[in-house]
């Protein structure tokens, strides 16, 4: 049983989505290399209707206002670990576990096959139950509207596979919010640099809804919820953050002199 | 400062004499005079709340005493002095990988060392296809194929192959389920740190060893290095006392643990498992209660190295070992502790393993199958649990029973092994005479659905009894398939009656 598709990508895929964007820290830096736009036009708040309600905490049918991008001209702090996500939030809750990120029955699917790795993306969070009405990734899509994730307690608990964190990135999540996190599902985020596992410091998935517009500003620890108008609080990376900054797990260790560059 | 594997016998924290009163939790620092004033008379059996979390020692000049768990962080990454939360490169001793994640992790190990790299011991990895084996999924097979040219090229040590998928025997070197095959080959030992690329790694935690599960990314770092980047846990102590009663078993110590403390209890920590009772279980029992650390959020759990894991190991392995036990003055997070005597027989209802319930208390629930398998409920002994119900009973089952052996070895034990008071009749001859399905090939099987022709996958929204580890949404297949996960006293009970059921029904 020979293998038949090639699992080495000729440049990785799968890496430092978020690397940083500069290690001198004496040059003010340039407006954020990683910025992670849902893939619809612009014009979405405007010209899509919103979807429609989840089973989760009443979600408000609200006309969005016109949506500001993240404001080009000011350039943040001049450090290495500036990040900033902009997009469309997608909210699940507590202790939602990777069976439902990626069941069991794709995980055939080989990550580091660019095909395969795009054809997981279109099967994230395909296992959420039928009470979450709207579907995250839609029929016959590669990749999601939603760009943000937020969570509850216990995000990404049960079964290790790695799947689960790439599945979301290859959906075109850039970052999750979750109350906490399972510990494999935050190791694996970290290491594969596939989604920014951020955590809140209070229930976001209480707070939010799924379709509100979100701006998150790592290096200010700050969630801005542009349909509501409110911001939240994050918690500090922590010591994640050295290897997040760096680019995932292999990254980190040839910086440290881990493994040779 | 000399290794730390100090070889000291594991010390209960109370006397003895005080076993089976006690109800209370204790901050285990300057445990032993604490711990036996606050004994209160009254004997329960319930746990007590988890106490906050108590910072390490910060002086640096006092060396304190170190948990199973730190001190086995130590010997790995080569230091005298650890305290939890320090994050340190370890040296692995052995790495696991099967079908569904060994693929990823070699695509990724080439993609960063090089398409010609070599492994950083080819002795070190243990690779066992068992996930998704007896299938027509073409993808599924592949994977396979993508373990064996990589073992071919790597000269790979062990690896458990398979080729023949009509006829499981006819491969010499398959195994089945990699976390028992890990056990059965002699791959889990004492003291040493052991990583796999499946959440039930810490499995062999049993084993008084240092096991967890890790992603594909780590695993491939692992496989060009022999280290990964590991944050010292702290750790929780579960102190059980009591002779075990016959209607119980390891799964229901598990599930009473899990549901006291949630999915998300022992979230980043070690669990430890000390006490009579843990003493009494088996080398198989053992593994039961580390297998599900994992369902509380768990990082590992350890079970101290005795003579009943010696006599295990004996014929199983040849490599030497040193096992390390807590320090007397080891610092744990949390105590909890509990006379087993007083504890029932539980299931964890839909749809979260926390979901504790008495088996008792559910004997309404209307049942369509029961699965009888994986690493957690498939071992030898587990299979001689449910025979030994169906064989108090005489009686057949009424709903579709399903039996898949983790391994090779589990498969011929059920088929070869008599059962005890039948006049001895196997399992096998037992599960027929009960009207189960014949027990199939070993493998994952159906505890996580897997490919659409998976044997036993709920394809239907049915409600299974279940002695695997997880009922999340979907788990077993259908997304509105209820699982009820349970030991295989409880399941076989359950399967006779076809209802949730209490296994004293049979077994007293």
């Amino acid at each position: 049983m020979a293998a038949s598709a090639s699992i080495i990508p000729s440049n990785a895929t799968a890496t430092a989505k978020f690397r940083a964007t500069s290690t001198a820290a004496t040059t003010p830096l340039s407006p954020p290399s990683v910025l992670k736009f849902p893939s619809i036009s612009p014009n979405y708040p405007s010209t899509k209707p919103l979807i429609s309600h989840s089973a989760l905490p009443h979600f408000q049918h609200k006309p969005l206002s016109a949506v500001t991008p993240p404001n080009a001209s000011s350039t943040p702090p001049p450090t290495a670990t500036a990040s900033t996500f902009h997009g469309v939030c997608y909210v699940v809750g507590d202790n939602l576990d990777t069976d439902q990120i990626i069941p069991a029955e794709y995980l055939t699917l080989v990550p580091s096959n660019p095909e395969e790795y795009k054809k997981l993306g279109s099967y994230a969070l395909i296992g959420l139950p039928s009470s979450y009405q709207t579907r995250f990734v839609e029929p016959g899509q590669f990749k999601s509207n939603y760009s943000i994730v937020i969570g509850g307690d216990n995000f990404g608990c049960g079964s290790s596979r790695e799947h689960a964190p790439v599945a979301l990135g290859a959906a075109g999540v850039a970052a999750v919010v979750a109350e906490s996190y399972a510990r494999i599902f935050f190791r694996n985020s970290v290491a594969t640099g596939e989604i920014y596992p951020l955590e809140s410091e209070g229930r976001l998935c209480e707070e939010c809804r799924t379709g509100d517009v979100v701006t998150i500003e790592v290096a200010d620890n700050k969630l801005i919820n542009h349909t509501t108008g409110k911001e939240y609080k994050l918690k500090p990376i922590g010591d994640a953050g050295p290897v997040i900054e760096a680019g995932g797990i292999f990254a980190y260790a040839r910086k440290t002199g881990m493994i040779p560059a | 400062m000399a290794s730390s594997t100090i070889t000291s016998p594991p010390t209960p924290l109370i006397n003895k004499k005080d076993a089976g009163l006690s109800a209370f939790s204790s901050q285990a620092s300057f445990s032993v005079q604490k711990s036996q004033k606050r004994v209160c008379k009254k004997i329960v059996s319930v746990m007590a709340p988890q106490q906050s979390e108590r910072r390490p020692a910060t002086t640096g000049s006092v060396k304190t005493g170190m948990t199973m768990t730190e001190k086995i962080f130590a010997k790995a990454s080569e230091k005298s002095q650890l305290s939890p939360g320090e994050n340190v490169w370890v040296n692995v001793d052995v790495l696991m990988t099967h079908d569904v994640c060994g693929p990823p992790a070699i695509g990724i190990f080439k993609r960063e060392f090089g398409e010609n790299a070599k492994v950083w011991d080819r002795e070190k990895l243990v690779i066992i296809p068992d996930h998704y084996i007896f299938t027509a999924d073409e993808r599924a097979n592949r994977n396979v194929g993508i373990l064996r040219d990589f073992c071919n090229e790597q000269n790979i040590k062990y690896f458990y192959d398979i080729k023949d998928l009509g006829n499981f025997k006819a491969n010499p070197d398959y195994k089945g389920v990699c976390h028992v095959a890990l056990a059965q080959e002699g791959h889990c030992r004492p003291g040493e740190v052991l990583l796999g690329t499946d959440s039930h790694t810490c499995t062999a935690g049993a084993f008084g060893q240092f096991a967890t599960g890790i992603g594909n990314t780590d695993a491939g770092f692992v496989l060009g290095t022999g280290k990964l980047l590991l944050k010292v846990p702290p750790t929780l102590r579960f102190v059980m006392d009591g002779e075990m009663p016959d209607y119980l078993l390891a799964k229901d110590l598990i599930l009473q643990i899990i549901g006291e403390i949630s999915v998300s209890g022992a979230t980043y920590k070690s669990m430890e498992f000390v006490g009579t009772t843990v003493e009494s279980l088996t080398m198989e029992e053992r593994m039961t209660l580390c297998n599900m650390v994992v369902e509380a959020g768990g990082k590992n759990g350890v079970v101290p190295a005795d003579s009943t894991t010696y006599k295990y190991l004996e014929d199983k392995t040849s490599v030497p070992y040193e096992p390390v036990y807590s320090d007397e003055q080891a610092r744990f997070l949390s105590e909890y502790r509990f006379d087993v005597s007083k504890l029932e027989p539980l299931v964890a209802k839909p749809h979260s393993p926390d979901n504790r319930a008495l088996a008792r208390e559910c004997k309404d629930v209307k049942i369509d199958r029961v699965y009888i398998g994986s690493c957690t409920g498939g071992k030898t002994e587990d299979f001689m649990a449910a025979a030994k119900v169906f064989l108090a009973s005489g009686k057949k089952v009424k709903v579709p029973t399903f039996l898949v052996p983790a391994t090779q070895k589990v498969w011929m034990d059920v088929y070869a092994l008599p059962v005890p008071g039948s006049g001895g009749k196997t399992c096998a001859q037992i599960f027929e005479e009960a009207g189960c399905d014949t027990p199939a090939s070993p493998s994952c099987g159906a505890c996580l659905g897997g490919p659409r022709d998976t044997y036993a996958r709920m394809n239907e929204p049915q409600v299974c009894v279940s002695t695997t580890n997880r009922n999340f949404p979907g788990r077993m297949g259908h997304k509105e398939g209820q699982i009820y996960l349970a030991s295989p006293y409880t399941a076989a009970a359950s399967a006779l009656t076809g209802y949730v059921t209490d296994p004293r029904e049979f077994l007293q």
